[in-house]
C-alpha cells in the first residue's frame, strides 16, 4: 500500500512535468474544463430561471447535490489517472511496459497521463458547493458539519471504485471504455438532481446494487433534511465510508483478476 | 536435432528454466455480422530449455513464430497455459513485481522512457523506483554513459531522439539496476548498421563486464553472429532447434553452389546426381552440391563437356539455411512434431 501511494506520487510527478512542456495548451484545456463542467451547473440554473423548486427541492439545496457530485467525481477523475482509456494503453501495447517494472501496476495506471488540468472540475464543484453551503436553509450540528467532508471523500472513494472496475474490465474487453463512461459521466450527471425525480426502481438500484447514492444523495437527504424516496434507517446517513470500503474492496478484487487473465497484444 | 535440446542441464547453474511450457490464446474472430468464431492459437507450445548464467542466447524464428510470447512469459507479463518456468527460481507470474528489480527488457518497439521530458529524467526515476543506492546509480550511469555514448543525449527530450539514439536510452535505463537477466526482444530493429554494430559490441561488454545473462530475439542474423554463442530456433511455436550458430549448417543439410559462366546459352548442364542446376540465366548457370562434397569433381566434369569461361563457388549462407529450414517446417503438416 505504502509502496504503491510512493510509485503513485512518483509517476504523477513525472507526468505533472512531461504536461509542463505544453503550457499554453495546459492553460487552455484547464480554462475549457472548468467552462465545459460550469455549462451543467448553467443548465440547472436556467431551469430554475422557470421553476422555483425540482421535486421540491429548492436552488440551493440541488446545487449543493451538484457540486457534491462534482466534487467527489473531480476528485476521483484527478486520482484515477488513465484508467478510463486504459483499454487504448493496452491496445497499443505500452501496458506491457508497466508490468515489467517494480511497483504496483494499479499505482503506476493510476498516476498514469496525471493531469492538473483536471483541477478545472475540482475547483468548479468546490465553489458551488461553497456557495450552497451558505446559501441552503441547512439546521447545522456537529454531526452534519462533519458529514459533509466525510461525504466528499467517500464519494470520491466510491468513483474511484468505479473508475477501477472499470480498467479491470478493459483489460478484459479493451473496447468496453464507453461502458464505464455510462457509470461514471451517467452517474455524476444523475446525481446532481434530486433523487425524487427518478423512478423508485432506478433509485433502488443506484442504493442496493451499484450504490452511487452514497456518493452524495443519502448523506445529502440527511444533511438537509430532506426525506429519501427509499425507507431507510437513520444511522445509513453515516455509512458512505463503509460503503466506499466495501466498494475499493471488491474492485480490487475485480483488477486482481482482470490482470491475472491480461493477455497482451502480438508482437 | 543436435545440441543441447533434450538434454536437461542440472538445475544447479541454470538460471532460466523452462519446462514445457505452452502458451494457448484464445482468440474470438469475427464471422459475418454478429457471429464470431472461436478457436485457439499454441503461440507457445511445449518448450524446455535452460540458460546458465552468463549465458547470452540469440533466440530467432519467423514471425508469429511465438519469441515474443516467450519473452512475455519469462518477464511474468503473461502467465503460462501450462508447463513450468523459473527465473532466478522465482515463478515471473506469480511474482512479478520481486522479479522486476533482477531482470532488465528491452521491448526494440516501444520505449519504457518519458517522452517529453529529458532522458536523464527517466534516469532519475528509475533510481527512486528500483531504489538503487546512490554511489551504485552514479557509478553506472556513467558507465552506462560512457559505453553508450549519452553524454550529449541526457538533456535532450527522449522525442527529439533519433531512433537509434532512442534505443540506447532504453537498453541503458534497463542495466541501471544491475539485473543478472537482460531480455530484448528485437533491439536492433530499424537500426542503421552502425548503431548495431554498437549495440552488439555494448551487449558483449556487459557481458563481459558482470556476467549478465543475455536473451535477444531478431531477425537479423549477424546479432547472433556478434553476440551470442547459442542460438534457439523456434518455429509454430515449438523449439527446433538449440545449440551453437555453426551447428546449423548441419542441421540445415548445408548445400554449396557452383556457379559458372559457359561461352553462350547451353540447357541446364548434365550433373551426376544429388547436384542439379537450380538456376540458369543465359551463359551462367547455378549447380547445387552437397556441402561435403569437394568442389573439384563437378568442375572438371563441366570443363570435359562444356566451354567453361569462369566459375566461383559460394558457402552456404546461414541466412539461407534457416530460410530453408522455416520453409520445410511450413510445408510439412502441422501435427508433425519436430
Ligand atoms: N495477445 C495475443 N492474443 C492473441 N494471439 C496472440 C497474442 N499475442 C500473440 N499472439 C499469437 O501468437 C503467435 C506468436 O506471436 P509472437 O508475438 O510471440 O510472435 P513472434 O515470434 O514474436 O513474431 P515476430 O517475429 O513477428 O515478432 C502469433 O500467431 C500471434 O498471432
Ligand atoms: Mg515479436
Amino acid at each position: 500500500m505504502l509502496e504503491g501511494l510512493r510509485a503513485y506520487r512518483m509517476i504523477a510527478g513525472m507526468w505533472v512535468r512531461s504536461g509542463m512542456t505544453y503550457r499554453v495548451s495546459f492553460v487552455v484545456t484547464l480554462f475549457g474544463n472548468l467552462v465545459m463542467t460550469g455549462l451543467d451547473f448553467v443548465g440547472i440554473l436556467l431551469m430554475f430561471s422557470q421553476v422555483d423548486e425540482l421535486a421540491g427541492w429548492s436552488l440551493p439545496e440541488v446545487a449543493f447535490l451538484y457540486a457534491a457530485s462534482v466534487t467527489s467525481f473531480g476528485l476521483a477523475h484527478l486520482a484515477s489517472g488513465s484508467m478510463q482509456q486504459l483499454g487504448s494503453r493496452i491496445r497499443d501495447g505500452s501496458f506491457d511496459v508497466l508490468l515489467v517494472r517494480p511497483v504496483p501496476v494499479l499505482a503506476q495506471v493510476g498516476g498514469d497521463r496525471f493531469s492538473l488540468r483536471r483541477l478545472g472540475r475540482l475547483a468548479q464543484g468546490g465553489a458551488v458547493l461553497g456557495w450552497a453551503l451558505v446559501a441552503a436553509d441547512i439546521d447545522w450540528t456537529v454531526s452534519k458539519v462533519l458529514l459533509v467532508p466525510l461525504m466528499v471523500v467517500s464519494g470520491a472513494a466510491i468513483f474511484v471504485a468505479v473508475f477501477v472496475a472499470g480498467a479491470a474490465f478493459q483489460i478484459y474487453a479493451q473496447d468496453a471504455a464507453e461502458v464505464q463512461n455510462a457509470f461514471t459521466y451517467g452517474g455524476t450527471t444523475m446525481l446532481q438532481y434530486p433523487p425524487a425525480v427518478f423512478g423508485k426502481d432506478l433509485v433502488r438500484g443506484v442504493t442496493f446494487v451499484l450504490p452511487l447514492a452514497f456518493v452524495n444523495w443519502v448523506p445529502a437527504a440527511h444533511v438537509l433534511g430532506r426525506p429519501y424516496p427509499l425507507a431507510l434507517p437513520g444511522w445509513v446517513a453515516f455509512a458512505s465510508p463503509l460503503v466506499a470500503a466495501g466498494c475499493c474492496a471488491l474492485a480490487g478484487l475485480a483488477w486482481r483478476t482482470g490482470l491475472r487473465s491480461y493477455r497482451s497484444v502480438g508482437s | 536435432m543436435s545440441g543441447r535440446m533434450g538434454t536437461t542441464e542440472g538445475s544447479e547453474g541454470a538460471f532460466i528454466e523452462v519446462d514445457g511450457v505452452e502458451k494457448v490464446f484464445d482468440v474470438r474472430r469475427r464471422k459475418g455480422l454478429l457471429r464470431r468464431e472461436r478457436h485457439q492459437v499454441r503461440a507457445v507450445d511445449s518448450i524446455s530449455f535452460t540458460v546458465a548464467r552468463g549465458e547470452m542466447v540469440g533466440y530467432i524464428g519467423p514471425n508469429g513464430a511465438g519469441k515474443s510470447t516467450t519473452i512475455k512469459m519469462l518477464t511474468g507479463i503473461l502467465t503460462p497455459s501450462g508447463g513450468r518456468l523459473r527465473v532466478a527460481g522465482i515463478d515471473p507470474s506469480r511474482e512479478r513485481t520481486r522479479l522486476a528489480h533482477r531482470i532488465g527488457v528491452v521491448f526494440g518497439q516501444r520505449t519504457t522512457l518519458w517522452w517529453d521530458l529529458p532522458l536523464i529524467d527517466s534516469y532519475k526515476l528509475m533510481h527512486r523506483m528500483y531504489r538503487i543506492p546512490d554511489a551504485r546509480y552514479r557509478e553506472n550511469l556513467a558507465r552506462l554513459v560512457e559505453l553508450l555514448d549519452l553524454g550529449d543525449l541526457l538533456e535532450v527530450p527522449v522525442r527529439q531522439l533519433s531512433l537509434g539514439q532512442r534505443m540506447r536510452g532504453d537498453i541503458a535505463a534497463a542495466l541501471l539496476h544491475d539485473p543478472e537477466v537482460l531480455y530484448l526482444d528485437e533491439p536492433t530493429i530499424g537500426l542503421d548498421v552502425v548503431s548495431k554494430t554498437r549495440v552488439r559490441e555494448f551487449l558483449r561488454q556487459v557481458n563481459a563486464e558482470r556476467a549478465t545473462t543475455v536473451l535477444l530475439t531478431t531477425h537479423d542474423l549477424q546479432d547472433i553472429e556478434q553476440v551470442c554463442s547459442r542460438v534457439m530456433v523456434i518455429d509454430h511455436g515449438r523449439l527446433v532447434y538449440d545449440g551453437a550458430l555453426a551447428g546449423l549448417h548441419e542441421v540445415g543439410e548445408g548445400e554449396r553452389t557452383l556457379v559458372v559462366d559457359l561461352e553462350r546459352e547451353f540447357p541446364p548442364v548434365e550433373v551426376p546426381a544429388p547436384a542439379r542446376v537450380v538456376r540458369v540465366d543465359g551463359p551462367r548457370q547455378w549447380v547445387a552440391f552437397p556441402a561435403s562434397e569437394p568442389a573439384a569433381g563437378l568442375v572438371t566434369r563441366i570443363a570435359e563437356r562444356y566451354p567453361l569461361v569462369d566459375l566461383s563457388v559460394r558457402e552456404p549462407d546461414i541466412e539461407a539455411v534457416i530460410a530453408q529450414m522455416y520453409a520445410e517446417r511450413a510445408g510439412r503438416a502441422p501435427t508433425q512434431s519436430s
